[in-house]
């Protein structure tokens, strides 16, 4: 055996660290989707009246429109009637640790985020949730104290309506596109914060997702305000257990930053890939947007995407707020046989509004990684400033990399930069760190590692420990 | 410590070294010169283990192991250490990483634990001061936005970090000023032992004023042409290359 194909068989039956699943009793809709699944899923919920009502406005858009097919994407036909829309384990409302279904806890431990380390770490309250409900939260306590709230927005649609009421879909609009259309219908569960006027929340808040059952899509739902000068900080992770067939993850996520408030909203996505010859994986199919409704507000989307079987993610930011500040910085690693088409949408609309892309894509195997990104400039938007580069490394000749970049330019006052560089991992970096005693698994990781810095830099510390390690994991025997 | 027997090389499939034969014994300093298109960095390259430099014929035996058998890193942690005449710029990797990690690359091979952080830094701060460098570069990425001169103090500096048996400096006295030139002369001088052998490749005579060598050896064609001691540089430095050239036509 060559040292090319040792190293290649190394990889391919190393797996996927995260692909167990978890035996616990479901309750599951139906397979299939009507509208009798809509009531069904509100119903387990004891949403209100208004809530089904939307729901079903959704629903009804939703089957007027099309998979979009613009995206550099292969997708294959999915069968929305042969999938369950709603699973939930029988037990529930857990008032302490002690009660949590033991295997759940199993799931999270494997998942190397056991609930009591994670208390510790930092501060870190973290909200999970499994499938379709929000299992436990923790430091609730503490968050409430500070007036934040910090809850499964199942639990906000009851405590806080009035809040819900006003925000969820003001961002992503029920028929803003196909697969925000469809979680609009059948959203089962997710995150809902809330910051008061001038607070700055007392520590990093995060949710783990994981889509368990098979055949189950997870249509998760996040709604982030900041009200007034306050400040929040929010990571998200996900993983997936390891199955043959395909999963679909359509999650929809709504930031509103007010006057002076800033969101900073990390995401590191480690979905299952599939397998070395693209069977299996997970869907993710998302919808990410935040608005500066106020003046001098920020949103600040980092992302690090090593997973998913096909990814079609393009967090943006609608700058509306004068001398707001939209940032997308994002790292897209493809393996394999993986499609990702991501990017952002940085939509300028007040004065003085700066946006920073920064996006590094990284490609190894057979796939493929578009960078899509547009910048639009209002006709209003005096002295916008955009700031674009993107970059692309190549780990072998037979994966694609490429980039898209959309510009709109209503005013004449506005300044745009745009820089890329598309390289193939280079022969003489991997010879320099080679003749320093670097086998070719350690230069890889040091080159690439280098290579996503200045996004990695945006990470809060823990999360960007982790995120080199998944890329070590992503990458691993991808030279060739 | 190296012996190089009835070495030919092809780069992309042209032969470049034809024949080439040295021995260096432990302690010793050899100097190569030779014009321009010669092979000398061929050589170095062949000697590292560069991708796409094939051997075709000829032995190469270091340490008594077969080198020709090693990868480049394997090479590398045996302690061939290469000075590169062009060093290469990782962007957003610094140097104290980039040097952390090949010296914890050698322990791991070893089976050793990773280096403490204390004894790094004294070991940094220890080799920085050799090379005049402001531990401020440490900081930097490598190589990036280094000045030439800088570049090759720095391609000095690991080489003092790595405790190589064996090194190869490729031209590194090239584009340097007399004060560069001096600094890099006298961080190889520091580092002469009667274990540490060294094979200096150069254009000009100027650097073996700083670093006095044991051999000098003239390189025209792929092959050794000439050997003898100090007095050779001097004798090219004075008469140019192409009594070489014409003789060996
Ligand atoms: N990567 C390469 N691709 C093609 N030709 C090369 C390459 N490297 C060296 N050569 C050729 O090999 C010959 C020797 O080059 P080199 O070893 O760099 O000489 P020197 O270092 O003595 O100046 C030259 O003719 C050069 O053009
Ligand atoms: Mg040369």
């Amino acid at each position: 055996m060559t040292r090319d194909e040792a190293i290649i068989k190394k990889h391919t039956e190393d797996g996927y660290k995260y692909g167990f699943t978890t035996d616990i009793d479901q309750e599951r809709a139906e397979i299939g989707l009507n509208e009798s699944t809509i009531r069904f899923i509100s119903d387990k919920k004891n949403e209100p009246e208004w809530l089904l009502d939307w729901r079903l406005k959704a629903y009804d858009i939703w089957k007027k429109m099309e998979n979009p097919d613009w995206a550099h994407l292969n997708i294959p036909v999915i069968d929305y009637q042969s999938i369950s829309y709603y699973a939930s384990s029988k037990k529930k409302k857990y008032k302490s640790i002690d009660e949590v279904d033991p295997e759940i806890l199993k799931t999270y431990e494997k998942l190397g985020i056991p609930l009591e380390e994670q208390k510790m770490l930092a501060g870190v309250a973290v909200d999970y949730v499994m499938d379709s409900d929000s299992v436990f939260t923790t430091f609730k306590e503490k968050l409430s104290e500070a007036g934040v709230i910090f809850c499964s927005i199942s639990e906000a649609v009851k405590e806080y309506p009035d809040l819900v009421k006003k925000y969820l879909g003001s961002v992503v609009p029920q028929r803003d596109n196909y697969f925000a259309a469809l979680n609009s219908a059948v959203f089962s569960d997710g995150s809902f914060i809330y910051i008061p006027k001038g607070v700055r929340c007392p520590m990093e808040l995060s949710t783990y997702f994981r889509i368990n059952a098979e055949n189950t899509g997870q249509f998760e739902r996040t709604l982030i305000i900041a009200d007034d000068k306050s400040y929040v900080s929010y990571l998200e992770g996900c993983t997936a257990p390891k199955r043959d067939e395909n999963q679909l993850h359509a999650a929809v996520v709504e930031l509103v930053a007010l006057e002076e408030a800033e969101i900073k909203y990390s995401t590191v996505q480690n979905w299952y890939p599939g397998d070395k010859d693209g069977k299996g994986g997970i869907y993710n199919f998302v919808t990410k947007r935040g608005i500066c409704e106020g003046n001098r507000s920020k949103i600040s989307w980092t992302q690090v995407e090593t997973g998913s079987a096909i990814t079609w993610k393009y967090p943006g930011c609608i700058l509306k707020g004068n001398n707001s500040i939209g940032e997308f910085y994002s790292v897209a690693v493809t393996n394999n046989k993986q499609q990702a088409d991501t990017g952002t949408k940085m939509l300028h609309l007040g004065s003085n509004t700066r946006s920073r892309i920064v996006s590094k894509g990284i490609s190894a195997g057979n796939s493929s990684n578009t960078y899509r990104g547009q910048v639009l400039i209002g006709p209003n938007a005096e002295n916008a400033y955009n700031f674009s580069q993107c970059d692309s490394m190549l780990m072998t000749d037979r994966c694609g990399a490429h980039t898209y970049p959309y510009l709109d330019i209503k005013n004449n006052s506005a300044q745009v930069e745009h820089e890329a560089t598309t390289s193939k991992i280079g022969e003489d970096m991997m010879f320099y760190c080679n003749q320093r005693g670097l086998s070719d698994e350690e230069a890889v990781n040091l080159i690439v590692n280098g290579f996503c810095k200045e996004v990695f830099n945006e990470l809060p510390m823990e999360f960007a420990v982790e995120a080199k390690k998944l890329l070590e994991v992503s990458l691993e025997g991808s030279v060739g | 410590m190296l012996e190089i027997k009835n070495l030919h090389a092809n780069v992309v499939s042209k032969p470049i070294l034809k024949g080439l034969n040295l021995n260096i014994a432990p302690g010793e300093v050899h100097a190569i010169m030779g014009p321009n298109g010669t092979g000398k960095s061929t050589l170095a390259s062949t000697l590292a283990g560069r991708n796409g430099y094939e051997v075709t014929k000829g032995d190469i035996v270091f340490e008594g192991e077969d080198l020709l058998d090693m990868e480049p890193d394997e090479r590398a942690r045996a302690g061939v250490f290469l000075a590169f005449q062009y060093p290469v710029e990782i962007p957003g990797v610094t140097t104290i990483n980039f040097m952390k990690s090949a010296i914890n690359a050698r322990r791991k091979a070893e089976g050793e634990a990773a280096i403490k952080a204390s004894e790094f830094m004294a070991e940094m701060k220890k080799n920085l001061e050799l090379v005049e460098i402001n531990q401020e570069f440490m900081k930097r990425s490598v190589n990036v936005g280094f000045s030439g001169g800088e570049k090759k103090r720095n391609e000095i500096f690991q080489m003092a970090m790595l405790n190589p048996k064996l090194c190869i400096l490729d031209e590194t006295d090239s584009g340097l000023d007399i004060d560069a030139l001096r600094v890099v002369s006298e961080g190889v001088n520091a580092m002469r032992s009667k274990e540490r052998s060294f094979l200096i490749i150069t254009h000009y005579q100027r650097l073996l004023d700083y670093i006095q060598p044991d051999f000098v050896h003239v390189m025209y064609n792929g092959k050794i042409v000439k050997s003898g001691d100090k007095s050779l540089a001097k004798k090219l430095e004075d008469k140019g290359y192409d009594w070489i050239k014409e003789a060996n036509a």
